[in-house]
């Protein structure tokens, strides 16, 4: 799949240049990304001429991220680290396709969730498919409604917080985990996160909904009032 | 529109991807009722928390053999 979004313009179908174009639509419930600089788009001009040290410094920039993002779909350590690998290769490989239809971060963390994807499914080839039909909503009520302390976050040390976030996404299953991700914490768009996964958007919206869902409800068992830290 | 309504929409809503009818609807419905007003902004909640959880850092080996690797592929970087 990845090779076949990498080849070149010629012969894509016109709904993939439709994605492209809209891969820098805002996302209307988040703040503006810390990841955006302007000097990216120099850095991706000078590396397309081929200036390894402006390659480097987009390495530099985001490969924390693209570490934790591969960590947290495949939840395995060397698999993360051989899909982070394996990302900032193609990307390198592949630069002279990136038209800067999107941000160069949000091209990256597509390539990168596919290789996140590809090693999951090869260590989990029985255990979970992207491609099953999208759920009903019958069991979708909440169960546990308790009150939260208006900043419950500041119950916890940074450390203990992301301790419990990391472990928190650990345990959904990887179908929800991978959309919650991709959304919410890497800032695809929902069509984005459909053409990464190769899904269709009514599966990406019913599985970020379970995947919100199930996070309010692990974080209300630390943050409910009268919870002990 | 009724409590199961809302959950279903709320990802919609929270996104603001809703139309203004539904939006309208869910806001009225919201305006009476203390459990789903409670879910909504607890998963607001919930999803500004993980937007602000920090990369861990990348542990200093990956790190060296990713630079490695991308010597390799590209060749010496000039510093």
């Amino acid at each position: 799949m990845l090779d076949a979004i990498f080849i070149t313009e010629k012969g894509y179908k016109p709904e993939f240049w439709g994605i492209l174009s809209s891969l820098s639509a805002p996302n209307p419930h988040r703040l503006p990304s810390s990841v955006a600089r302007e000097d990216e788009h120099l850095l991706v001009a000078a590396a397309k001429k081929g200036n390894a040290t402006a390659f480097e410094e987009l390495v530099n920039r985001y490969e924390d991220k693209i570490f934790r993002l591969t960590k947290n779909i495949t939840g395995n350590h060397e698999d993360a680290e051989d899909a982070m690998q394996e990302a900032f290769l193609k990307a390198y490989s592949h630069l002279q396709d990136f038209h800067g239809d999107s941000r160069f971060y949000t091209w990256l963390v597509r390539i990168a969730a596919n290789e996140s994807l590809m090693r999951l499914r090869k260590r989990r080839p029985n255990q979970f498919s992207l491609d099953e039909p999208v759920e009903g909503d019958t069991d979708l009520m909440p169960r546990e409604l308790e009150d939260w302390d208006p900043s419950p976050e500041q119950r916890y040390a940074h450390v203990e917080l992301q301790g419990i976030l990391a472990e928190i996404i650990d345990q959904l299953d990887p179908e929800f985990r991978i959309v919650l991700i991709l959304r919410d914490l890497e800032e695809l768009s929902t069509q984005e996160s459909a053409e990464a996964l190769g899904i269709s958007i009514s599966a990406v919206k019913s599985r970020l909904l379970r995947a919100r869902l199930k996070l309010r409800e692990k974080l209300n068992r630390h943050f409910r009032r009268g919870t002990l830290n | 529109m009724n409590c199961k309504g809302v959950i279903r929409e709320l990802s919609n809503y929270i996104d603001g991807d809703l139309d203004p009818a539904v939006k309208q609807e869910l806001e009225r419905h919201l305006g009476h009722c203390e459990d789903c007003t409670m879910i909504v902004d607890q998963t607001k909640k919930s999803i500004e928390i993980l937007c602000d959880s920090k990369p861990v850092e990348l542990p200093s080996e990956v790190r060296s053999r990713l630079h490695a690797a991308l010597r390799r592929k590209i060749g010496p970087v000039q510093t």
